[in-house]
């Protein structure tokens, strides 16, 4: 509870630096109805990021939750837009693209969970090489792929494409975005997640697992199963945020596509409440720290710094945010 | 007294010793002295206060009133280290070597010797000629000191403890249950290093629950009783029934609640038909639990008890033989298996494999019932509620609310929630791996009072223990363990202590 307050604390003094800054930076005759489209069509903007992350804080936050780490997040994001890109191109339909691309995701987190239950390799290794293995088989797949290239080799597919576009998306056809498509696509699924998270059996499984493996073992639960069933949710769901990026972006390069989004999300779980020990963490909290990137980096960039000193600001907010966070933890554990 | 003991300043001595936890009084008003070179043994229930002020006299906690005298002179420790400075080291429960460091590393770690300089580059001719002068003294050979940790038996573990408290001039040895991982032979010699420290000028202080070693080996003991004192022994009074009188406040009658169920021993539920598992000895076993029976099985540490009860329960792999329920063989590949045939296993350490400690009671009793509390839509509240509710009450778990996180109950109520999260299931066969470890007077008996209980509703109860009175006062029928095979049955009538440890040392059967 402590921790979700801290992370809102933290949520709305962005949000109102955000806003400041808007105002601030305003010209001086601009009427206060422009400024306030100009703020909301922003604020929408970075909802749909928020969106996008949150879909793949979600999984790293199940992984982080039974005590494992997934570093190939970043790499799946990449290598599936550039996969969806390629399916489309060699003329599968945009509708069953989606769903191949998802399960292709799904399969990348079988064979993950599965080096790691049953060979017992360590999570942390295992995904590493992960992160290289699909980096590496997108530049086999592609150099580069995008929607216009896409369409020119498909025409076909060009109404399919722009209706999977503004639902999944929120993009219309001219590329203006319409509403937050990914924020409420992130606000389902952080619904279903956390439905099984807080009212199933298997989410009792998860925690149990990440805070006492053996505990959980000796109970009956199937420890191997439940551990291999969050990578593959962790890798579908970063298949489904490539397929998000593959529609929002212009065009997507194999070696760098979604770079660093493993780290983001491990960042928004572990803001949200997740311990990397395992065992802790809320859907709510998942949402919320996923938040917070987004907002900082807009933050960032319209407060008119140099795009090279954006990852150290970064960097120092969340230190700082995890100090004063790891603080609040201390101070609510001793007044238990 | 008739010792001359009065005008002598003790070496360490605390006065009105109070410290309180959030929500509880841990101690008030405790005292307690110790005299050079004697063994005193602190005794009393769990959560009675024992492990608090060992800590306080370590250093490890300030008290909030009151104070200590080391030698007459009043000492405030910031830190263990400060304590370890004054010569009054603290040997934990949960032992504290790096088990990935040699002994040597361990012996000196922390205050290495250096050849000098500030790259403090290790001067292993001088640890390694300390290392064999400290090991000497616990009685460990020479050859030890370059042996990793984590590769000697738990007894010797302890003596490398020792030996490095040894190291830092020890003047009072504060041990808190030293002997609780030790077997029989292990203990002997922690005594007799006891012992060897005692004609040294060393105090030692030390926390059991093993009454029976208390009776042997201290000069003196002090019972503490919720926090306060509640008594004291001189040598010639110490008996094991003074010391229990004095631990729970009353006379423990009926401590075994056993009803000597005429015609024990109905039809075998489960069988263990010439079964070899993995890691277990070449030859098979073979072994029948019967329904309305507690089978209890004895044997020392190492015997291949606990790993014979993994085995049934799945979490060993079987390599060969077959498991029977009621007479229909069973396939277990894996605890779920075993549970849903309706054999549960009480584990032998709580902590590690019987709860998700940070998790809630109410947490840990559903763990291993979701599957019939669940449904499509989750895990129905209500039922999950009612299922805390009823386990609570009926095994008298004392804890605010079922969302208290467990690893905060006492040890005898943690028990309870392992007891309780496999009665919930209605199970068949009961293994209770050391049923009452860690677990204080008071709750032992209710659970004796349980297990009786669910004996007598016709459950086949298998019980392995190295508590020879639980043995003794529990069983219908024992069956002693010697080298991971049966060495001897012995039924109620011929069940003595002498029968027992004589097969579980390789004897023959009397």
């Amino acid at each position: 509870m402590m921790r979700i307050l801290g992370v809102l604390a933290l949520l709305t003094a962005l949000y109102a630096g955000l806003v400041g800054t808007y105002l601030d930076n305003a010209p001086a005759h601009e009427p206060a109805s422009k400024t306030q489209e100009r703020i909301q069509g922003n604020l929408v903007d970075v909802a749909n990021i928020q969106g996008r992350y949150g879909v793949i804080a979600l999984g790293a936050a199940l992984v982080i939750i039974t005590g494992g780490i997934d570093l190939s997040i970043g790499a799946v994001v990449g290598c599936s837009a550039v996969l969806f890109g390629v399916l489309m191109q060699s003329g599968i339909h945009p509708f069953v693209a989606v769903p191949l691309v998802v399960l292709c995701g799904a399969v990348v987190g079988l064979g993950n969970g599965l080096l790691i239950t049953q060979l017992k390799l360590q999570p942390f290794l295992v995904t590493l090489c992960g992160m290289f293995v699909y980096r590496g088989a997108a530049r086999l797949l592609a150099g580069t792929v995008s929607r216009s290239q896409t369409i020119e080799m498909q025409p076909d597919f060009s109404s399919a494409l722009q209706s999977v576009r503004y639902f999944l998306v929120g993009k219309n056809i001219k590329g203006e975005l319409e509403f937050p498509a990914e924020f409420i696509l992130l606000l389902v699924l952080a619904g279903v997640v956390g439905f099984f998270l807080h009212r199933t059996a298997y989410g009792r499984y998860w925690y149990a697992i990440g805070h006492n493996e053996l505990a959980a073992k000796y109970a009956g639960v199937n420890v191997s199963r439940q551990r291999v069933a969050v990578y593959v949710i962790c890798s579908a769901l970063s298949a489904l945020a490539g397929v998000l990026l593959f529609l929002d972006m212009p065009s997507i390069q194999s070696d760098s596509g979604g770079q660093y989004l493993e780290l983001y999300a491990i960042l928004g779980a572990v803001l949200g409440g997740c311990s990397l020990r395992g065992g802790e963490g809320t859907a709510v909290g998942m949402v919320l720290g996923a938040m917070v990137l987004p907002v900082l980096e807009n933050l960032v960039s319209i407060r008119g710094l140099k795009s090279d000193v954006i990852p150290a600001v970064i960097g120092l907010t969340l230190l700082v945010g995890t100090i004063v966070d790891e603080f609040i933890r201390r101070r609510s554990r001793l007044n238990r | 007294m008739g010792l001359g003991r009065a005008p002598m300043t003790p070496r360490l001595r605390a006065n009105g010793i109070d410290k309180r936890f959030p929500g509880v009084v841990a101690l008030s008003g405790v005292t307690l002295t110790l005299h050079p070179a004697e063994v005193l043994a602190i005794v009393g229930e769990n959560g009675a206060g024992k492990s608090t002020l060992m800590k306080i006299l370590a250093g490890v906690y300030q008290p909030d009133a009151g104070s200590v005298e080391l030698d007459g002179h009043p000492v405030r420790f910031d830190g263990p280290r400060e304590a370890t400075r004054a010569g009054v080291v603290l040997i934990h429960q949960e032992l504290n070597l790096a088990e990935n460091l040699t002994v040597t590393d361990n012996l000196f770690l922390g205050r290495e010797p250096t050849t000098g300089g500030g790259l403090r580059v290790l001067n292993r001719r001088e640890m390694a000629a300390r290392a064999t002068g400290l090991l000497a003294e616990v009685g460990l050979p020479a050859s030890r000191a370059s042996v990793r940790v984590e590769t000697l038996p738990p007894g010797e573990k302890q003596l490398v403890e020792i030996a490095r408290a040894l190291g830092t001039a020890v003047r009072v040895l504060i041990m808190d249950e030293p002997t609780s991982s030790l077997t029989q032979k292990e203990t002997e010699r922690l005594y007799a290093v006891i012992d060897r420290l005692k004609a040294g000028g060393v105090s030692v202080l030390y926390i059991s629950h093993r009454l029976a070693e208390v009776v042997q080996c201290a000069d003196r003991v002090t019972v503490l009783r919720d926090g306060k004192n509640a008594g004291e022994l001189e040598k010639r009074s110490i008996t094991h029934d003074n010391m229990v009188r004095l631990m729970v406040g009353r006379d423990l009658t009926q401590f075994y609640p056993k009803i000597h169920r005429p015609g024990v021993g109905g039809a075998a539920v489960l069988t263990l038909d010439q079964i070899r598992y993995r890691g277990g000895p070449d030859a098979p076993l073979t072994l029948d639990v019967r329904a309305g029976e507690i089978l209890g099985m004895a044997g020392l540490v190492g015997a291949g008890r606990t790993e014979l009860s993994e085995a049934v329960f799945g979490v060993r792999p079987l390599v060969s033989g077959e498991l029977r329920l009621d007479g229909l063989p069973i396939r277990v590949s894996r605890p779920s298996d075993a549970i849903a045939a309706g054999v549960v296993l009480v584990p032998e350490d709580r902590r590690l494999h019987g709860l998700v400690a940070p998790e809630s009671v109410g947490f840990n009793l559903s763990l291993p019932n979701l599957d019939r509390l669940g449904s499509l839509f989750g895990v129905r509240r209500r039922k999950e509620s009612d299922l805390h509710r009823y386990w609570i009450d009926r095994l008298r778990i004392k804890t605010p609310s079922a969302a208290q996180p467990v690893g905060l109950l006492s040890g005898g109520n943690q028990q309870k929630v392992v007891y309780g999260k496999w009665l919930a299931r209605d199970p068949r066969v009961l293994i209770l791996d050391e049923p009452t470890r860690g677990v204080d007077v008071g709750a032992k008996a209710e659970i004796y009072a349980l297990i009786d209980e669910l004996a007598g509703r016709g459950l086949a109860v298998w019980m392995i223990t190295s508590d020879m009175e639980e043995l003794l006062g529990m069983s219908d029928r024992v069956v002693v363990m010697h080298e991971g095979q049966v060495a001897g049955e012995l039924s109620r009538d011929r069940l003595n202590e002498e029968a027992v440890m004589r097969l579980a040392t390789g004897g023959e059967e009397p």
